[in-house]
């Protein structure tokens, strides 16, 4: 460092220790997103150097550290391609924090270093913004503030100094509430997130091969929330559309491409709808989901020809959207030529067993619908078995499944039967989306997890449009009226949270649930609509910009001037004996005999040993006790007699 | 010391309070000042504090024709010896009656006032410490009557306490009138102590425990005064002390060894009614009562 020794104290005992707490609590949290390798780095040079301090050796050499920094920074640099970025920005601070550790010398240094866990405390937020996550970050704050208390005053206690910090941080708080409430909202966060933000999120893709969605069953995440605006609709109405698959290559369905967009309603409702909010969970993909059949776009979307939703990019965080929906509008009636063809395209040569019943459905049926009613006839006489571990299938998928194994998710019902369809000459395709969700009881939300993710089929049928044909409410009703554990074979693999015998964890599980949802609705969804919503309930329409920050201004103003009354109306040290004294004061008040204040404890207990004779040995006991503690040179028994006096003032009834 | 109090209540009737307090004052190292008619029973005071704690007693008449002299002593030409002996004045005695202070001229008066400040008489050059214990009860007629040259306020700051002893009630009064003469009686009375064990009941009472939040309400009560419009100038330091230490007296005379708010509040008004001059007409008591009332104890 340039400083000059002789303006720099050097560094104590205890605030170096501070200094290397500081440090593990700060990088705890990001231990777990950093390469394994500068993990341990890190690690390696914090017990360097609390073994240095320890021993108290001498730091090492200015050379070697220049040595630790550009192989470091070389290591940041292969692993992330670039020293530049979210990722590798984070790695070296993380890897400086560390490696200042072993140059720090005087209290200076130390300061930077407390400035560098206060924003590596707020890197973590790049990471998750859940509660855990924000607690993690309160806890470095408060030992980054105790550390800065210590290099500017290293007497105190370890505890002492968490408390003062712990005080300091809470009388900032009234300060960070205003500011989080009132300060002009921008839309969405306030740096760009990275383009591979989406990575790693779980949701349903945009194709659907045999067991694409089975193992999203294992899956407890939250795909969405639902608030109803009124009361919810039947639970099997709960059908939650997403992609609609109508391309298929033999095994895999996919989404036709190059649909139109357009804004809903396509068609006009005939009664009022349900009407509800969905807060999407980030999933990487464009669409979001909805009730079937919305009524209208929500906001910031576009709906395609078959009534999926899609955002005007990929969700990667969290999306708040308003909906309406119709369940008794029919879609579709009149569908144009070239789209009905299209949904009875099959790759030629797949399939031949089901193509040929389905050609013997064919003739010997009227119409459409006498087919469609032989094909679910068909499928309930199968005896087909709906589980969570289907055999594996050949080329054939759909024959296999529905001749020979006869077991399979419901992505095997839907392929299955959209493919039978298609092969009788009725226009057909898949939806793929949620089906069900549980209703928490704590706040009254829908949660639709991962687990809930379904598929199902859409047949036409001419003057009455597409109709949902869910293949697997044929074979397996509990799957739709009750959920996935209730539908599944005993002994298959159930998600955790799903399990009956755990009834505790699902209630534990309901109400951490409707807190995080309550975080994620206040505080990391407080967005300017939000503000605007909240503002208005507090009796200002529409304030701008100049209107906030005044008001801002004037209520800071007011906490302020509230905290340094508090501050300077609060006795600096309450001291227990005198508070047992005035309990007692204030329990004989209630009597009419309230101690005056130039009134000593001898006079008031004869006082009131004369206003009411039958206390009066009881009173002068205790004013005796309290005499000799406050007035007398202090005792080896204090602490005994000052229980003594708090067990008598407690159990006295006056 | 409770048969001293037991056995001076039997002579001076109906005044045990008083008693209280000038034996506080007497074992707080202090002097103190009574200020009544006459024929209340003052020197009679002085007599049985003196017999009964056993110490040697003189008593000075102040006249307004006095000189210093006649009360420290005086050298006298021995013309056998060729040289000059000291005689030593009244003062040297371990109880001195003052009586009527106040018809002293100012310079006998600071003479007098001098020695009980010293303790120690200075006459022609040479210094000669006064007996211990020693200890002054000087008497003053209130300060309207006629020939008399009132004590100012920094003489008066001299006596730790003063008090009035009043006429006595009628039982008492009536008791006095029928029983036997004081005199006789205290010279029947026999000493109760030693003037070594009251010197060591000086020590006693200098050991009494002050607590913090005890010196707190001393000073909350002397920054009253100083801050209060009911006085025309508040306590001084030395005031607080005489204060704290009149307490501490009492509080070894109620058996504790440690000092109570009541304690300071029973000797309060003795330890400022001389030393504060009301704003109003009002009489000291009702001021001092105020001053009581309007600081809390802390």
């Amino acid at each position: 460092m340039a400083t000059k020794p002789a303006e720099a104290p050097m560094l104590a005992a205890a605030q170096s220790w501070w200094l290397l707490a500081l440090a593990a609590v700060a990088l705890a949290p990001l231990a777990t997103h950093l390469p394994a390798w500068l993990t341990g780095t890190t690690l390696a040079a914090l017990t360097w150097r609390g073994w240095l301090a320890w021993r108290q050796r001498p730091l090492p050499s200015r050379w070697l550290l220049t040595l630790l920094v550009l192989a470091g920074s070389a290591g940041v640099g292969y692993q992330f391609g670039g020293l530049f970025g979210q990722n590798p920005g984070v790695a070296l601070l993380v890897l400086f924090l560390a490696l200042k550790q072993l140059e720090t010398r005087t209290v200076r240094d130390g300061r930077a270093i407390v400035l560098l866990a206060y924003f590596l405390a707020l890197a973590q937020f790049f990471y998750s913004q859940t509660i855990p996550a924000a607690l993690a970050t309160a806890a470095v704050v408060v030992v980054a503030t105790a550390t800065l208390l210590c290099l500017a005053d290293a007497q105190p206690s370890p505890a002492g100094q968490l408390r003062r910090a712990g005080i300091m941080l809470g009388q900032a708080l009234p300060f960070m509430l205003l500011l989080f409430v009132l300060f002009p909202r921008v839309q969405g966060p306030l740096w760009g997130l990275p383009k591979d933000a989406g990575s790693g999120l779980t949701g349903l893709s945009d194709s659907m091969a045999p067991g694409a969605i089975s193992h999203l069953s294992q899956s407890d995440a939250i795909a969405f929330r639902v608030r109803f605006d009124a009361v919810p609709p039947a639970r099997h109405q709960w059908y939650w559309r997403g992609p609609v698959l109508s391309e298929f290559d033999g095994r895999t369905w996919r989404p036709r491409r190059e649909l139109p967009r357009a804004t809903l309603p396509y068609a006009e409702p005939e009664d009022g709808g349900i009407g509800y909010e969905i807060t999407l969970e980030a999933h990487g993909k464009p669409w979001l989901f909805a009730l079937e059949l919305p009524g209208a776009t929500p906001e910031p979307a576009f709906a395609t020809l078959d009534y999926q939703l899609l955002a005007k990019s990929p969700v990667l965080s969290r999306q708040r959207y308003a909906v309406r929906s119709y369940p008794s509008l029919r879609a579709g009636a009149n569908e144009s030529p070239v789209l009905l063809q299209q949904s009875l395209a099959l790759p030629p040569g797949s399939n031949p067993r089901i193509r040929r019943l389905a050609a013997g459905w064919r003739a010997g049926a009227r119409g459409d619908e006498d087919v469609l009613g032989l094909a679910q006839a068909f499928f309930l006489r199968q005896g087909l078995l709906y589980t969570l571990n289907p055999p594996l299938l050949g080329e054939h998928g759909a024959d296999e499944f529905l001749f020979d194994t006869k077991q399979g998710f419901c992505e095997h019902f839907a392929s299955a039967f959209a493919v039978a369809m298609r092969a009788a000459g009725v226009p057909a395709r898949v939806v793929t989306g949620y089906q069900g969700g549980e209703i928490n009881p704590v706040d009254g939300y829908l949660t639709v997890r991962q687990y809930d993710a379904h598929a199902w089929t859409e047949v036409w049928l001419a003057g009455r449009g597409w109709l949902r044909i869910d293949p697997t409410a044929i074979s397996a009703p509990t799957r739709i009226d009750l959920d996935l554990a209730a539908a599944v074979p005993a002994g298959d693999p159930l998600p955790l949270l799903m399990r009956a015998d755990l009834a505790w964890l699902r209630d534990l599980r309901f109400r951490w649930d409707a807190v995080t949802n309550s975080w994620n609705q206040w505080v990391l969804g407080y967005n300017p609509e939000r503000q605007r919503q909240l503002l208005q309930r507090l009796g200002l329409p529409s304030p701008d910009w100049r209107a906030m920050t005044a008001m801002l201004a004037a209520l800071c103003g007011l906490a302020l001037l509230i905290l340094t009354a508090w501050t300077l109306r609060r006795p600096g040290h309450v001291d227990p004996l005198a508070r047992q004294w005035r309990k007692l004061s204030r329990r004989l008040a209630r009597r009419g005999l309230g101690r005056r204040p130039e009134e000593g404890p001898l006079d008031y207990a004869r006082r009131v040993g004369e206003a009411q004779p039958a206390i009066a040995a009881d009173m002068h006991a205790m004013a005796a006790l309290y005499a000799r503690l406050r007035y007398a040179a202090p005792a080896a028994d204090r602490a005994n007699a000052l229980d003594q006096l708090r067990h008598h003032v407690a159990s006295f009834r006056p | 010391m409770d048969a001293v109090i037991a056995a001076a209540g039997g002579i001076i009737l109906g005044k045990e309070r008083q008693i209280r307090l000038a034996l506080a004052c007497l074992l707080a190292r202090g002097h103190l000042l009574i200020e009544d008619v006459p024929g209340v029973g003052k020197t009679t005071l002085a007599h049985v504090l003196a017999r009964l704690l056993g110490l040697d007693f003189q008593r000075i008449q102040f006249t307004s024709d006095m000189l210093p002299a006649d009360i420290l002593g005086v050298s006298i030409f021995d013309r056998a010896r060729g040289a000059f002996d000291f005689h030593p004045g009244p003062i040297f005695a371990q109880v001195v009656l003052a009586d009527e202070v106040n018809r002293a001229t100012p310079k006998t008066q600071s003479a007098l006032l001098e020695a009980m400040e010293e303790r120690q008489v200075t006459a022609e050059g040479r210094t000669r410490p006064l007996p211990a214990p020693f200890f002054v009860i000087a008497t003053q007629n209130p300060a309207h009557q006629i020939g008399t040259f009132p004590l100012p306020e920094s003489q008066l700051d001299r006596f730790l306490m003063r008090i009035e002893l009043g006429y006595p009630d009628r039982a008492a009064e009536r008791e006095l009138l029928a029983g036997a003469d004081r005199r006789e009686l205290l010279a029947a009375m026999p000493p109760c102590l030693t003037p070594e064990t009251l010197l060591a009941h000086q020590e006693a009472v200098r050991q009494v425990h002050a607590a913090e939040p005890l010196i707190d309400y001393v000073q909350a009560l002397a920054g009253h005064t100083r801050a209060s419009a009911d006085w025309q100038a508040g306590l001084s330091p030395r005031a607080a002390l005489a204060l704290l230490a009149a307490a501490r007296a009492w509080a070894w005379l109620a058996g504790r060894d440690h000092v109570l708010p009541e304690d300071v509040q029973a000797v309060l008004p003795g330890i400022v009614g001389h030393r504060l001059r009301p704003m109003d007409a009002a009489p000291a008591a009702d001021a001092v009562r105020r001053l009581i009332e309007a600081v809390p104890i802390p």
